[in-house]
Parts: C-alpha cells; sequence; structure tokens
C-alpha cells in the first residue's frame, strides 16, 4: 500500500434532501480523491449535484451515508467552524457592514490570533490579491471582480488546508473571467493549498484543473485529468458534456482486443476504441478536429462519401458540417482545411478521414 | 435665468407644495397652537386668558405655597423620570423578547413566515382599550391569575398585580412589540443564509455570528424599533391610567389631567412642550450617531 496521504477521501457519500427514503437524492455514493496541493475541479451541468457536495466538505450540510476523511481524518463529525478549509462563495458573501481589511482579518480574529498577527496577515492576503489601496472601503464600493478578489483573500487567510470555490468567476464578465482563471491557477501554485474548484464551464475546467471529477444526476461519472476526460471519455455523458462530438449509430462488426470494427450510417467499416461493453449496436464518436478532408500519416479513411452543407468559420478554426449518405451530420474541423485558400463549395461530396486512434465506440444510443 | 438644473429644482419644490402644506396644517399649527398655550396664562375655567406668561414653566419646578413664596419641587420631576424609566425599560423588555422572535420567523420558510407575521399583529386588530380592559380581567385581585393561584392554593390572598408598575409595564410591553418585531424582522429577512454560513466557515461559533453578523444587520432594525417603542411610551396614557390606577402617573397622564380635571391648559402645554423637547434631543442624538457611523463608512 502507497504511504500517501491525500486532501481528501470520499467514500460513497450519499446525500438525500429531505426524507432519507423519498427525498430528493442529491448525491449517490461518490467515492473519489483529492491529491494534497492539487487543483481540482467538479464539473458537471446545473443541479448535478456540485454545489451539494462542496457543501458536505465545507460542513453546512451533514451527509446521508458516507465517509470524508480529510488528510486522513473523518470529519463529519466536525461543524463548519471547526473544519480547517474555507469557503469562496459564489455570490462572494462578504460581510457588507465591514471594511475590507475587517472581511479579510474576519477568520483569524475568529480564531483568536493576535491584532498584530492579524493586521500582517492581512496586508498579505490583500498585496496576494493587489487589493491594498481598497483596505478602508465596504464591499458595496467595490466591482464585482474586486469583490472575488477580496473574497478569495479573506478565504485565503486563516491558510486552510482546503479551499473550497462555488463557481467564482461566474458572474464576472468574459474577459475578466479568462483573467481570473490565469489568476487562480498561479494564486493555487504560490500559496501551495489545495483547491476545489466548482464550475459548470468545461472550458474553465479544462483550462485550470490538475484533474476534474464530472458529475451528473449526482452521479460521479468520471475523474481523471483534463486530457484524459477529453480524449477517453469514460461514458456518452462525459463525451458529450466535455467539447465537441459527432456521434454516429453503429453496428459491431467484430471485435479484437480493445478494438471493434463498426459500421453503420453511412460509412463501411471503421475502427475504433471499444467501451461497449460487448453491446453489438452502440454509439461511435469521434471529435470534429480529429476528422480530416485529406489522407494523411496516422490517418484511416472514415467515410468516403460526405456533402458539404456548410462551412462555420471562427477565425481560428473552420468547421465544415457535412452528411453522410444516410442524413447523419460530421462536423469537420480540419487544420489544413482552414489554411486552404478557398473554402470548399456548398453541396460538393468529400472523402473523410480519421486520426487513427480517435474513434471510439460506446455502449447505448446517444442523444 | 432658468437654467434646466434650476427647472428642475423649482419642479421638485413644486412637488412638494401638497406635502409641506400637510405638514404646516396638522403638524406646525397645532404645535405652535400648543407652545403658545405655554405661553399664556390660565383661565381657571379651562383655557387661557391672553397675556403673556412664564408661569407654566415654572409650576415644572416650582410648587407655590400658601403664602404665595416658591418652593423648589421634585413632584412633577419624578413623573420626567419615571415615564423615561418606564419607557426605557418598556423599550429594553420589547428589545429581548422581539429580537429573538424576528430572528426567528426571518428563518421560516416563506408560507410560515406570513402566518407568523400575522399572529404578530393580531394585538392591532382589537381596539387599546378593549385590549388593555383585558389585561384588568386578567391582573385584578378577583381576576384570572389571582383566582387561578388561589384555586391551585398557591397563594391564600390575591396578589397585588394590579396598578402597579408591573402592571404597566406588562400593558406597554405588550402594546409595543408588534413596533418592535416588525423592523428587526424587515432586517433579518434581508440578512442572506450566506453570510451566516460564511462568518461560521471562517471559524465563528453560534456567540460570534450573532455578535458579529446578525447583530449589526439587525442594528438598523433596532434603533427604528427602539424609537417607534420608547417614544410613545413617553407619552403614554391609557396603560398608566388603567393598569397603574392613576397612581403610576407618567406625563401622558399629567398632561391630559391639566387639559381635563385640573383646568390648566398653559401647565399642560408646558409639559407637552418638555415632552417634545425630549423627544428632539432623543432624535438629534440618532442623526447625531448615523452621522458619525456614515462618516465612518466614507472614510
Ligand atoms: N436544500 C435543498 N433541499 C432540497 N433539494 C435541494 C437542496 N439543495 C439542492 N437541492 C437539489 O439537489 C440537486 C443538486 O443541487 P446542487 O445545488 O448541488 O446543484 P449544482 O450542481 O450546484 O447546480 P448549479 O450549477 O445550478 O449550481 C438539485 O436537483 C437541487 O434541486
Ligand atoms: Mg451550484
Amino acid at each position: 500500500m502507497l504511504d500517501v496521504t491525500h486532501a481528501l477521501e470520499l467514500d460513497l457519500v450519499r446525500k438525500t434532501y429531505g426524507d432519507p427514503l423519498h427525498g430528493h437524492q442529491a448525491l449517490t455514493g461518490a467515492s473519489f480523491h483529492v491529491k494534497d496541493n492539487e487543483f481540482f475541479t467538479l464539473l458537471g451541468p446545473s443541479g448535478s449535484g456540485k454545489t451539494t457536495l462542496l457543501r458536505l466538505l465545507a460542513g453546512f450540510e451533514s451527509t446521508t451515508s458516507g465517509e470524508i476523511r480529510l488528510y486522513g481524518k473523518p470529519i463529519q463529525s466536525l461543524v463548519a467552524e471547526q473544519r480547517p478549509v474555507n469557503t469562496v462563495f459564489q455570490q462572494y458573501s462578504l460581510f457588507p457592514h465591514m471594511t475590507i481589511a475587517e472581511n479579510v482579518g474576519f477568520g483569524l480574529k475568529m480564531q483568536g490570533r493576535p491584532a498584530r498577527e492579524v493586521a500582517a496577515r492581512v496586508e498579505e492576503m490583500l498585496a496576494l490579491v493587489k487589493m491594498e489601496a481598497f483596505r478602508n472601503r465596504r464591499p458595496a464600493q467595490l466591482s464585482g471582480g474586486q469583490q472575488q478578489r477580496v473574497a478569495l483573500a479573506r478565504a485565503l487567510a486563516p491558510k486552510p488546508k482546503v479551499l473550497l470555490l462555488d463557481e467564482p468567476l461566474s458572474a464576472l464578465d468574459l474577459k475578466l473571467r479568462q483573467a481570473m482563471r490565469l489568476e487562480l491557477k498561479q494564486l493555487q501554485a504560490k500559496t501551495g493549498i489545495t483547491f476545489v474548484f466548482v464550475t459548470h464551464d468545461q472550458e474553465e475546467a479544462l483550462a485550470m484543473s490538475d484533474r476534474i471529477a464530472v458529475l451528473a444526476d449526482g452521479v460521479i461519472q468520471q475523474v481523471g485529468g483534463p486530457r484524459e476526460i477529453y480524449d477517453r471519455p469514460a461514458n456518452l455523458f462525459v463525451a458529450d458534456f466535455i467539447g465537441d462530438n459527432n456521434f454516429l449509430k453503429v453496428e459491431v462488426l467484430s471485435r479484437q482486443g480493445a478494438t471493434a470494427m463498426v459500421r453503420g450510417a453511412g460509412i463501411e467499416a471503421v475502427q475504433a476504441r471499444d467501451a461497449a461493453q460487448g453491446a453489438s449496436q452502440g454509439t461511435l464518436m469521434v471529435r470534429p478536429e480529429a476528422l480530416h478532408l485529406s489522407a494523411g500519416e496516422g490517418r484511416v479513411r472514415f467515410a468516403e462519401k460526405a456533402r458539404v452543407l456548410a462551412d462555420i468559420y471562427l477565425g481560428n478554426a473552420l468547421t465544415y458540417v457535412t452528411a453522410l449518405p444516410d442524413g447523419t451530420h460530421l462536423n469537420i474541423r480540419d487544420e489544413d482545411a482552414r489554411r486552404a485558400a478557398k473554402p470548399i463549395a456548398e453541396g460538393q461530396t468529400v472523402e473523410v478521414w480519421a486520426d487513427a486512434e480517435a474513434p471510439m465506440l460506446f455502449d447505448g444510443a446517444g442523444k | 435665468m432658468s437654467t434646466p438644473a434650476n427647472q428642475g429644482k423649482l419642479a421638485e419644490r413644486a412637488g412638494m407644495l401638497p406635502a409641506a402644506l400637510f405638514v404646516a396644517a396638522f403638524l406646525l399649527v397645532p404645535l405652535g397652537l400648543v407652545v403658545a398655550y405655554s405661553f399664556m396664562p390660565a383661565n381657571s375655567f379651562g383655557g387661557v386668558d391672553p397675556g403673556f406668561s412664564t408661569d407654566a414653566y415654572r409650576n415644572v419646578l416650582y410648587e407655590q405655597r400658601l403664602d404665595g413664596s416658591f418652593r423648589l419641587s421634585a413632584a412633577y420631576l419624578l413623573i420626567v423620570w419615571r415615564s423615561i424609566y418606564v419607557a426605557g425599560l418598556t423599550t429594553l423588555i420589547v428589545l429581548a423578547i422581539s429580537l429573538p422572535v424576528a430572528i426567528y420567523i426571518a428563518r421560516q420558510v416563506p408560507r410560515r413566515r406570513t402566518f407568523l407575521l400575522l399572529m404578530v399583529t393580531i394585538p392591532f386588530w382589537a381596539n387599546i382599550l378593549i385590549r388593555t380592559f383585558a389585561w384588568i380581567l386578567l391582573l385584578r385581585d378577583t381576576g384570572v391569575i389571582n383566582g387561578f393561584l388561589t384555586a391551585l392554593g398557591v397563594i391564600s390572598s390575591p396578589l397585588p398585580l394590579l396598578n402597579t408598575t408591573g402592571a404597566v409595564l406588562v400593558g406597554l410591553v405588550y402594546t409595543f412589540a408588534p413596533f418592535m418585531v416588525l423592523p428587526i424582522y424587515g432586517r433579518m429577512e434581508r440578512l442572506q443564509q450566506s453570510q451566516l454560513e460564511a462568518a461560521h466557515d471562517l471559524y465563528a461559533n453560534r456567540w460570534q455570528v450573532f455578535r458579529h453578523i446578525v447583530w449589526p444587520a439587525a442594528l438598523p432594525g433596532v434603533v427604528a424599533g427602539s424609537l417607534l417603542t420608547f417614544i410613545p411610551c413617553l407619552g403614554s396614557l391609557i396603560a398608566p391610567e388603567l393598569l397603574g390606577g392613576g397612581k403610576q402617573m407618567m406625563l401622558g397622564n399629567l398632561i391630559y389631567r391639566q387639559f381635563s380635571e385640573a383646568r390648566n391648559w398653559p401647565f399642560g402645554a408646558a409639559i407637552a412642550v418638555l415632552l417634545l423637547v425630549i423627544v428632539a434631543l432623543i432624535g438629534l442624538v440618532q442623526v447625531y450617531l448615523a452621522r458619525r457611523k456614515f462618516a465612518g463608512k466614507v472614510a
């Protein structure tokens, strides 16, 4: 056994709101761990149970069953003020009647630290989030982005073992959000504190996280690094939720080890990584950027004929929307095609190639 | 020079005219009358005689002896003091009861909140005289409480409950509690649950959350409720009259008597002016404190 203490370990954590038998099950048996000094993200659509999970960690809600350990110690019996974790709330929840400095110093003051230590730490934290100039203002006199920084400083000041962040960037505009992504990431590296970050924005999750847990309907769908989750989604939900994707209905022709030959939707025979658990029919997933309009090294032929319906030009990417012979749409984001001088005309028929390892076969019908 | 700004101001002033007229007619004129009466000689059949006199104010502090000389007397000052004391004590008791009630109501689900607020305002539904008589029925020697205790054998002779300062306090607290509950509730309703959670999250225990988050949030409501309780209490008439049996005279009773039995309108008016001055002083303190707080905010 490896002697590594994880920052957080969750064993079959369940949360049912209201009546334990008939109430709403917001979280079903979540088991995963968060490593020490990790930027860990809980990613999922609205209502998937992200906030619920975070509140269980903070101690605002109690688990229905299961165990949560913080650096090896079970913490369910501890109330919020006894847990060495701090939270950055979605709406910041700064104390309106206190100055910025008083807000930041609140946690330390409640811990009974001497005033001089509190003052020094407050200055340190305000410097960290570049808010020194605002120390005597009230929260109402700050912009959303500034309040955000103060909320961060306030939660970091008592040096929590784990920092919990519930969609902290969702109230900011796009530019600021992108700037704050980088800052948060750097802040995490600088402080060495384990971050558990909640978001429903997959781009945010991919950009910032060391590892991601994908949640849907109170169930952990997959835990892994950004690449792993993007390239090897555990199921159709994850494949659909993270990034763009093509889904084709196919039947299995043959299987060999971890691969399967499939056919359908107007494609003759394509080799795919097999995650269909023996099913004879399934859904083939292939990302638009893994599809090409020309042959090349490491590419296999994916479809003989696809008719170009439209092109979507986004500056840094060009996507062709095509239709396979049976009418199924296939999006192709080919880097060469973007650089080509002339776009392919509507109605023209093209041949489609795929990166050999890209297609993946899943059980089930998809959407 | 009709700059747009000037025009705006003019329009604003014109818009305020109805309100200004209303205040003049229903506040300034009666008040002016009271002040004027207080500086006029008394007519022994009630009302005032024309002329100017400061007798009324002298009478607050001095008592005229049979030989016509004046002697310092604390009788009326005692009534002033009792009024302040009873009103202050009432305010404290009302606050102690209302704060937890308001916090409790604000924490309920909306439907229950509405119901509980309705319950708080129920005393308003009945006339104040009827409510006060109900207290007499409860408190008098042959009343419900004494009857109950006697039947139980706890006491052999009735406890003197009615016609005491305690009875006056009970009546006042009962009357004014809603005036404290409602403004505090208004503040508590706006206090976000996440503020309390944030405080707990930052290691504050229940007492510290109350002290540092709940109380500061409630404070404007507490101030408003205290003024709404203290000021009317100072001049209250019915509770001291009926529950205090007239023995626990307060400023309201004193004023009332000067205009009725005693037929000394100028003296009654002078006491009313005195009451007004006390209230105005409280108002000034309140404004000063609010200013100081505001200044602190901007600095
Ligand atoms: N206090 C509560 N009582 C009952 N049900 C609740 C409560 N809080 C949340 N839920 C339910 O639990 C589920 C998960 O909610 P949760 O707030 O954890 O979702 P979320 O992933 O944070 O969503 P969002 O992205 O919209 O914030 C939802 O269906 C929600 O309605
Ligand atoms: Mg949420």
